[in-house]
């Protein structure tokens, strides 16, 4: 049943119509069938998967109260630490490398019972908007294999509109759940910043990651949401004020009378055609079930992409420096008289690739005496102008709305040697990032031009993630019963049978 | 041409300038949940937080935020109402995250004051030591060079690693300039540093051992000459891990300074580190160029902004300020001058106090410590809170002397058995047969045994010269091999011989 | 047009500690104008008076209780290690002096 929504495989495991092992052994024999043309994971990890189902059966048969999720297999981003299980990051300087501790997104995992498939690929420390940057080659569209995914989560969002798994973690530093969401067609959500521990989140800008769930439904991305979230003792930045309800928001999705705020400054020149129109068609949607549909104006959001481009560098320059050869990972360049210092410069030139590289000597430089006010400092007051244009926004609408990316999925190779093109990748999803906030990406169709999936974001101010919710389930149902089924099911079949 | 300390004086000002390092005492780390215990095991006391293994965040200690801000408040300075961490970014292999979560421009306390008092020629005399700001950041771990000579850092074939000690609380108390000391200067530093241990350990917030580690001076001196008032180039001793080394390496550190500019020669702007076994200071590893830690804002912890009431509950707290617990002291035990600088030189005040409160005489406890057992850590060339007598221990053979248990005689022996580790006073006692003859009809045996032997002396005393007696309380307390109360033995004796026992 | 010179960049690699060969270092100088000139836009603004966002909530004083909780055992510690010897993690010769 691996079709199915994750809501759906819960209520069968429920019912008993189903077992945990027969519903992951599925999910594994998809994950053989066509991962070697999608590579969506860097370790399928069949053991444990397989024993965690089977103990996930036996409570079910003991009777023991089981969560919503439990047994329903899930893709997990190689960003996040699990205990005894090769978690790189998507990076060779991290290669083979077994953490001794769970991060709190898995413990949490586990504890609701959810079977881990294995860990997926992702641009290099979550550095990229391709996966084309990961140290073990790129993860590959499900809908056109000549073109990315999406990033830096491109393995999940992947795994899960590839049917090998029907729900995934990714992490979201400047769009990197919601970007390849949109590419791949399915759904994804990066929660209010806090609103996840990031403890055990391989850290690329702590000030900026979060973790957040993928479904192929808004419903479905609305369990796994729940599960994860919640205060964490270990992130001192965990917020720790109640969860919102997202899943009875996910059931209820009624936007009458709501006032849905569309952001001048995220459309226009530099989005595909295709693009436009979907969104604008989402609109109308919108406005038909009962929506008011207003203009806000965001103006230092032009700035945005400049300022994530400072912040996130100078964090990963100083989070990265702990690859260094010494404790763990790779180590490289030890011959006959070596000194640590040259051991570690030669690691992390072997071990780190470029856009990391690049990054990191980016980062460096505007944290370096002399230039830190003109550029980490500036930015950062520009995040403060990004805030209150979203403060003041969000007294005129109760959540925002733009495309999720400029393009559709992009060919491999088209824009790997440019990195400002790539970088504008972001450009509709870094001022989330940047004010700490929620964000949603929803499917809205084919591009008429390249017949590739559109993606809709929503926003929605700190802690009201139940907003993106009830708005993405409105909008949803409405294009699923428009379309007659759900986008994805529209996605060309891949080698094995569908 | 080697200069005398007089010569340097002579010409030259010192200006210094004291860092110093504290190990708070919490029970776990600065932003993790390990033990802080000292000595264990290598790498027994690590976590993925303190190991900085990937995707592990800091959390602050509550502890430690209270114990740096008794720190401030004990030092007279503001307690800032904001202030933040912030990543101090190098490389080095002792340092997990090869950054030091520190605090940089928001540090936690700021503009405080120690007042010290020191001898000098004209007598005490009072100085204020300004401090800049009081700041918390983390330990590093700690490296084991293996191969070449020395087990030093030059020359080893490679390094071996452990992190117990890796994320330990401390707290960093920095002084402005310190000019106006003249010759004074290095008892002016020690003077600083002992106060600033007194008060710390009186704050109960570190074990304040130099010898450990727990805390640490750099120590930065420079010169100018007299009458001017451009500053010189200053250098920072590191290692300094002792009072004693303070003044040590800031008289060194005059010395050579001089000794350059006398020659017309630049002092170079280093770090260097005091050798305790010379006196001397090295230079260290000289930096192409200087290091550039690209402070900012750590991002995975969140500001800290202490309440005014919580401030006010602690400084309700503060005991009493070492100086004026030393003149409390002084007029409560009648204390003359003289022995009251003698006991805080030897630093056996604290455990003077202690004996007393166990009921020890103040005069008898001071006695005790100030004497015998100094002398024996003198021989042993330990400190006296190393030897394993403890003020309980003290007190009870006091005890044992005013009961009449024990004579001055026997008690030293006692004290000599404690200190070989024999274990308590009343086991010593047991175990080596010390008593004290109380049976009268065996010291009366004794001395008449005595005066028949020494017939020609005891018949002065019996004649009214009493001074004589000396020789045969003497004798008989020979004959009961010094097991006998003295005085008892006096006693006896003198009524022996019919004379008054007063 | 900002920009920044193959020696620059040789110094920023070594801050970062990464070696970078000769082509790595003129290529990346190559590169960063056209980053330096996109990410230079936050200049454009005037900024006076704004305040600086490091954090995306306003939390303050999240502490931790000072109570000891179990800790990695030495084996878990040193899983990772490149190598180790005597319980320790063994790491090439150190050059420079500690801080
Ligand atoms: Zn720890």
């Amino acid at each position: 049943m691996i079709n199915n929504t994750a809501a759906e495989m819960s209520s069968a495991l429920a019912k008993g119509e189903i077992t945990s092992v027969s519903l992951t052994k599925q999910h594994l024999d998809r994950i053989a069938d066509v991962d070697n043309e999608v590579k969506a994971f860097l370790h399928v990890d069949t053991e444990r998967a397989l024993a965690q189902a089977a103990s996930v059966d036996a409570d079910r048969a003991a009777g023991k109260a089981l969560g919503p999720l439990a047994g329903v297999p899930l893709a997990l981003k190689d960003v996040l630490a699990q205990e005894g299980v090769p978690t790189t990051a998507g990076s060779k300087i991290l290669q083979e490398w077994k953490p001794p501790y769970d991060s709190t997104v898995v413990a949490k995992l586990k504890a609701a019972g959810v079977v881990i498939l294995g860990k997926t690929n992702m641009d290099e420390f979550a550095m990229g908007s391709s996966t084309e940057n990961s140290g073990y080659g790129p993860t590959f569209n499900p809908w056109d294999l000549t073109r990315t995914p999406g990033g830096s989560s491109g393995g999940s969002a992947a795994a899960v509109s590839a049917f090998e798994a029907p729900i995934a973690i990714g992490s979201d530093t400047g769009g990197s759940i919601r970007q390849p969401a949109a590419l791949t067609g399915i759904v994804g959500v990066r929660p209010t910043y806090g609103a996840v521990s990031r403890y055990g989140l391989i850290a690329y800008s702590s000030s900026l990651d979060q973790a957040g769930p993928f479904g192929r439904t808004v419903l479905d991305t609305a369990m796994l949401h729940e599960i994860i979230a919640g205060h964490d003792s270990k992130d001192a930045t965990s917020l720790n004020v109640p969860a919102p309800a997202v899943v009875a928001a996910a059931k209820s999705g009624d936007v009458k009378g709501l006032k849905i705020g569309v952001i001048k400054q995220l459309q226009g020149k530099g989005y595909q055609t295709g693009v436009l129109a979907r969104f604008n068609e989402s609109l109308e949607t919108l406005s038909s079930l009962g929506a008011q549909i207003v203009e806000v104006d965001c103006p230092s959001f032009e700035y945005a992409l400049a300022a994530y481009y400072l912040i996130a560098p100078s964090e990963c320059s100083s989070n990265l420096a702990r690859f260094d050869a010494m404790r763990y990972g790779l180590r490289t360049g030890e011959a006959n008289g070596a000194s640590a210092e040259s051991v570690m410069n030669s690691t992390r030139e072997a071990g780190f690739g470029r856009e990391v590289k690049r990054r990191i000597i980016l980062g460096t430089y505007a944290l370096s005496s002399g230039y830190y006010d003109a550029y980490y400092g500036s930015a950062q007051k520009i995040r403060t102008l990004i805030i209150e244009d979203y403060k003041k926004a969000f007294t005129q609408a109760d959540v925002l709305v733009s495309p999720t990316s400029p393009i559709t999925a992009f060919k491999i190779g088209e824009k790997s040697e440019d990195p400002i093109a790539m970088y504008l990748a972001d450009v509709a999803t870094i001022p989330v990032n940047l004010a700490g906030i929620c964000g949603m990406s929803l499917p809205a169709g084919l591009a008429d031009e390249d017949n590739l999936p559109v993606g809709f974001q929503i926003m929605a101010p700190a802690m009201q993630d139940q907003r993106l919710y009830n708005v993405g389930a409105a909008l949803e149902a409405a294009l699923v019963s428009k379309w007659g089924g759900h986008l994805i099911s529209k996605a060309p079949a891949l080698g094995g049978a569908k | 041409m080697a200069l005398s300390y007089d010569d340097v004086i002579a010409k030259y000002e010192p200006v210094l300038g004291l860092e110093v390092h504290v190990e708070l005492n919490t029970e776990s780390k600065m932003f993790c949940s390990c033990s802080t215990t000292f000595g264990g095991e290598p790498n027994t006391q690590t976590c993925p937080v303190c190991l900085a293994l990937p995707g592990a965040l800091p959390v602050v200690n509550a502890k430690a935020i209270e114990s740096s801000i008794l720190i401030g408040l004990a030092l007279n300075c503001q307690i800032a109402p904001y202030s933040r961490f912030s990543r101090k970014n190098y490389f080095y292999p002792d340092m997990p995250k090869n950054f030091q979560i520190s605090q940089y421009d928001e540090p936690i306390c700021f503009d405080g004051f120690v007042d010290v008092e020191i001898q000098t020629d004209e007598g005490p005399k009072q100085f204020r030591i300004e401090i800049e700001r009081v700041h918390m950041e983390e330990d590093t771990g700690k490296s084991l060079h293996v191969g070449g000579a020395t087990g030093r850092i030059h020359g080893a074939e490679y390094s071996l690693l452990a992190y117990n000690r890796a994320g330990i609380p401390l707290v960093e108390i920095v002084t402005k300039i310190v000019p106006g000391t003249g010759k004074y200067a290095p008892e002016v530093a020690k003077a600083y540093v002992a106060e600033l241990r007194d008060i710390l350990r009186g704050l109960k917030v570190s074990d304040v051992k130099m010898e450990q580690g727990s805390l640490r001076c750099d120590a930065n001196v420079s010169l100018r000459l007299i009458g001017s008032d451009v500053l010189g180039t200053r250098s920072e001793t590191k290692n300094v891990n002792s009072l004693r080394s303070v003044e040590r390496a800031i008289r060194g550190e005059m010395i050579r300074h001089a000794e350059l500019l006398n020659e017309g020669k630049k002092v170079k702007q280093e770090t260097r580190h005091f050798q305790e076994d010379t006196g001397l200071t090295r230079s260290g590893r000289s930096k192409e160029q200087a290091e550039d830690y690209r402070y900012f804002p750590e991002p995975d912890l969140v500001p800290v902004a202490p309440a005014a009431t919580w401030i006010e509950e602690l400084r309700a707290q503060l005991p009493e300020r070492p100086s004026l617990h030393r003149k409390r002291l002084k007029e409560q035990w009648a204390v003359p001058d003289k022995e009251m600088a003698a006991m805080i030189n030897a630093d056996v005040l604290d455990i003077v106090e202690e004996t007393v409160l166990l009921g020890a005489d103040p005069t008898k406890a001071r006695t005790w410590w100030l004497g015998e057992i100094s002398r024996v850590a003198n021989e042993k060339d330990i400190a006296i809170a190393d030897l394993s007598i403890t003020p309980k221990d003290v007190a009870e053979i006091v005890a044992l002397v005013a009961a009449s248990e024990l004579t001055d005689k026997l008690a030293r022996q006692v004290v000599e058995g404690v200190i070989a580790g024999e274990g308590t006073p009343a086991e010593v006692v047991a175990k080596r047969g010390i008593k004290v003859v109380n049976d009268d009809g065996a010291l009366m045996a004794a001395i008449e045994k005595v005066c028949a032997e020494q017939a020609e002396t005891a018949e002065k005393v019996r004649n009214g010269h009493v001074p004589a007696a000396g020789a045969l309380i003497g004798a008989v307390m020979k004959e009961t091999k010094g097991q006998a109360d003295a005085a008892r033995v006096r006693e006896l004796l003198l009524g022996h011989l019919g004379q008054a026992t007063n | 047009m900002s920009s920044l010179s193959r020696d620059e960049v040789a110094k920023l690699a070594a801050l970062a500690r990464i070696e970078m060969s000769e082509e790595e270092l003129v290529n990346l100088a190559s590169q960063f104008g056209s980053i330096l000139d996109a990410v230079a836009r936050v200049q454009e603004l005037n900024l006076d008076g704004v305040k600086a966002t490091s954090h995306p909530q306003p939390l303050e004083n999240i502490f931790r209780e000072d109570v000891v909780l179990p800790s990695l055992s030495p084996d878990q510690a040193l899983s990772g290690a490149p190598a180790q010897e005597e319980q320790r993690f063994r790491v090439p010769q150190i050059l420079g002096e500690a801080e």
